[in-house]
């Protein structure tokens, strides 16, 4: 590991051998930060959430030392820490000597265990029980699930294990059959067989809601919520802690520079009116991971350093109208079939339409004149309209049946007024005559 | 990548990113990217080539091939097991049911040493299948690196808005990357990249310009327009072949092709007639208006009452009841009665044509009623075929 200032001392080669730092020391840096980005790597900071993070503890101290069961959930919209605070949590608890000898974790998730004998399986398999259980056959679920909290006993101590069970994606466990899964969770962690701590991780709020009343009567009504609550202030320190290099970096010399820069750009305007921005539109840490992401990916050895005009790229290629990109790449047919649409909205005031009152508004059109390079067939017109309800912008009231024609289909604009005037105003090359039409229907003014 | 340029054209900016995204191959990215554009706008093509000349561990699925969840699993983590054991040896099939058991496996063969420490890439294509399949799909592929704790990412490519796709309760947001469409220019010089060598680029440079004149403002899809430039690209050169024009004269070759093109696009395109009719209509010089075409009209060949049963419904269903009077009285000796058994017959079985359509219940036994839904020009060509003016007897024409 050579040291940044030796070469530093070497004018006549300096901008070639930093090019050759800067490359290795780049590439740790990119190894770090999207670490940090897309991983969540558990080094990161909690921000805002210390009032929590103790509730939590605290809590998972008490079953896992003191033998108690408790459950608790915690709610809070997408990306705003959930996991990340468990995870936090539970690392800290298993550095205690007696907790990491004892307590076993079965973490599951709604996304994977879709149904309770799946999750059953999950149990068994992360609770190394796959042996002890072999063929038998139990009768109900809470058999079985008793059956293996008994095999946790210790030889000597009549106490068992203390469990920790992580449900991650709560609500949807509240869907399968009767819930049960969440029955027996609940009802062993209130009755004092086993020491059993269940944590629910959840985005809906009305999740009490959708527990059954023997269920939720089980549960210990303990929430804790994440709701993103700091201000922009706080929001900018995020920004620079998230981009700097950690102390451990090593080359200081690098490091420095890295984060001197990153307080720059924490004090340049235009940055700060991205973020501002950014902030209003979401608020949570994964977007603006996202950001950061973005601006990173421009560093190269040619371009060292995140700037201002990084940020803005960045904020760009996340805030794109995606509609309106689509738009951008239809067929002038398209775009006139989506301004005939426009009209018969305006008209008709938003009423369903179909292919053969669009046609009519369109001939309008094409009968004027001047437009008679427009005057396409029936069926090629009909295709260009297909199209349009294969991208999705025009959508069946019903579904397709074959009572009636095609032609004769309901049918509803998924575009609004200003969307398509947007639109059209960037289309390229787009025609003068369709331009007018589009502001205008009225062809006799 | 330089040679990368000469394969994949006017995508410079897409690569760009997408290389720039996917980082040195132990480094992580994003969990999942959604990259969105147009039919044929190269969004498969860029990802695919790009993988493959970077030579990243990847596997490639189409989300209309695998149309079940247990296809598409199965085949990842079996594609996965090829990349791995890539000094041949054939290993067993690996059989997956559920999104859980697709996880465990996959955590056991990414820990291979060909596979670990290296962004394994899934790529999805026409990913807006994946809404009709089993719910916790989607949301399970947009976080697989936090569910399997691996160092893996999912491109979803797909021509719908990532809008359209979000579940209701949210999900792990994808970056988003639009492939824009094709401009004019991009267009032009990507159709001239397949001249054939006999003729110069110049020639076929000015025949894209015809081409892309008579069809740009109808269709923009790159699939599409290859097609047909390859198909009328023989009739173009007739002149020269024949010795009539040289390559030179540009309005003579106008004229012979501008018609013909014209004409493409009331047949071919719209699939009216099929390639290889075209092709041999441009050979023998028939008038594509003869050709036995591939839509109803042409194919439905009823028996002769059958005809007037059904050109009775149609003046049934378009005509109102109290005009009837005033057509039928006078000709109605024309139509001969037949027995009534075979009038049920010849009607359930323009029911199954679907040239008429049950209205009301199945179970009205007294008065089944029928609609007639077939369109004005359809009814038409089958009355010429009898010799009867329906335009006559519409009320709608008077």
């Amino acid at each position: 590991m050579f040291h940044g200032f030796q070469f530093v001392k070497m004018s006549s080669r300096k901008s070639k051998s930093n090019n050759l730092i800067h490359a290795e020391y780049l590439s740790q840096v990119q190894r770090i930060l999207r670490e940090r980005f897309c991983h969540q790597s558990p080094h990161s900071n909690l921000f805002g959430v210390q009032v929590q993070y103790k509730h939590l503890i605290e809590l998972l101290k008490r079953t896992a030392i003191h033998g108690e069961s408790n459950s608790v959930l915690i709610i809070g919209p997408r990306g705003s820490g959930k996991t990340m605070l468990i995870n936090h949590a539970l690392k800290e608890l298993m550095e205690v000597e007696e907790v990491s000898e004892n307590v076993l974790q079965v973490h599951l998730n709604g996304l994977l265990q879709i149904n309770d004998k799946i999750a059953l399986k999950e149990i068994t398999r992360q609770l190394n029980l796959e042996n002890v259980v072999g063929d038998k056959v139990f009768g109900s679920f809470a058999e079985n699930l008793s059956f293996l909290l008994e095999a946790l006993k210790r030889g000597d101590r009549s106490s068992s294990c203390p469990v920790i069970f992580i449900l991650d994606e709560f609500d949807l466990f509240a869907h399968h059959k009767n819930q049960t899964l969440l029955y027996n969770l609940f009802d062993i962690s209130q009755s004092a067989q086993t020491p059993l701590a269940v944590i629910g991780l959840t985005c809906r709020l009305d999740i009490l809601e959708l527990l059954e009343k023997r269920v939720k009567s089980r549960f210990s009504h303990r929430q804790i919520h994440l709701m993103n609550s700091f201000g922009f202030p706080q929001y900018l320190k995020i920004f620079k802690e998230q981009l700097s290099l950690p102390a451990e970096f090593p080359d200081k010399i690098f490091t420095e520079k890295w984060n001197e820069n990153v307080q720059c750009l924490t004090e340049d305007r235009s940055v700060r009116e991205v973020l501002q921005k950014h902030f209003n539109v979401s608020k949570n840490l994964r977007s603006l991971h996202m950001l950061l992401m973005l601006a990173l990916n421009r560093v190269t050895t040619s371009h060292p350093f995140v700037t201002a005009a990084d940020l803005m790229e960045a904020n760009q290629l996340c805030s794109m109208d995606s509609k309106a990109n689509i738009v951008h790449g239809l067929s002038v047919l398209e775009i006139c079939l989506i301004i005939a649409m426009k009209h018969l909205n305006d008209i008709y005031e938003e009423e369903p339409f179909n292919f053969q009152m669009v046609y009519n508004e369109f001939q309008k059109f094409v009968q004027r004149k001047a437009h008679s390079v427009y005057n396409f067939e029936k069926p090629v017109v009909m295709k260009a309209f297909e199209h349009l309800q294969q991208l999705e912008l025009i959508r069946p009231m019903e579904r397709t049946s074959v009572n009636t024609q095609r032609e004769y289909q309901l049918m509803k604009l998924l575009l609004d007024n200003t969307q398509i005037m947007n639109a059209l105003q960037k289309y390229p090359n787009c025609p003068t005559d369709v331009r007018q039409w589009a502001t205008s229907s009225l062809s006799w003014l | 990548m330089p040679h990368l340029e000469n394969v994949v054209l006017c995508r410079e900016s897409q690569v760009s990113i997408l290389q720039s995204l996917f980082g040195e191959r132990h480094h992580f990215s994003f969990p999942s990217i959604f990259i969105y554009g147009h039919t044929a706008s190269g969004k498969t093509y860029v990802t695919q080539t790009l993988l493959k000349t970077l030579e990243l561990p990847h596997v490639f699925m189409n989300c209309v091939e695998c149309f079940t969840s247990r296809l598409l699993l199965e085949q990842i983590l079996n594609k996965l097991n090829h990349l791995r054991s890539s000094e041949g040896g054939c290993s067993t099939h690996i059989t997956c049911e559920t999104f859980n058991d697709f996880v465990r496996l996959f955590k056991q063969i990414t820990k291979a040493e060909s596979l670990k420490d290296q962004t394994v890439y899934i790529v999805l294509d026409k990913a807006e299948y994946l809404r009709d399949m089993e719910a916790n799909l989607l949301p399970g592929f947009l976080r697989l690196q936090e569910l399997t704790d691996r160092n893996v990412t999912v491109l979803f490519l797909s021509e719908i808005v990532w809008e359209k796709f979000r579940p209701n309760t949210g999900c792990f947001e994808p970056f988003v990357l639009y492939f824009p469409d094709y401009s004019i220019g991009n267009l032009q010089k990507i159709l001239s990249h397949d001249h054939p060598p006999e003729y110069s680029a110049d020639f076929y440079a000015a025949y894209i310009n015809i081409l892309l004149g008579v069809f740009y403002t109808v269709c923009r899809d790159l699939k599409e327009l290859r097609h047909l430039a390859v198909l009328n690209f023989p009739k173009y050169c007739e002149p020269v072949v024949k010795g009539e024009a040289n390559e030179r004269d540009t309005r003579k070759l106008w004229r012979n092709i501008e018609p013909h093109l014209k004409r493409a696009m009331q047949t071919v395109y719209l699939r009216e007639i099929s390639s290889s009719q075209w092709e041999k209509v441009q050979k023998d010089d028939t008038d594509p208006a003869q050709l036995k075409g591939l839509s109803a009209y042409t194919h439905v060949e009823l028996p002769y009452y059958s005809k007037f049963i059904l050109i009775a419904a149609y003046l049934a269903s378009y005509n109102p009841a109290r005009t009837d009077k005033r057509f039928f009285l006078k000709h109605h000796g024309k139509i001969k009665k037949t027995s009534f058994l075979k009038k049920h017959e010849k009607i359930t079985s323009l029911v199954t044509l679907q040239l008429l359509t049950l209205v009301g219940h199945d179970d009205q036994l007294d008065g089944p009623k029928y609609k007639c839904t077939v369109s004005l020009d359809f009814i038409r060509a089958i009355a010429r075929t009898v010799n009867f003016d329906i335009i006559k007897y519409l009320y709608d024409f008077l």
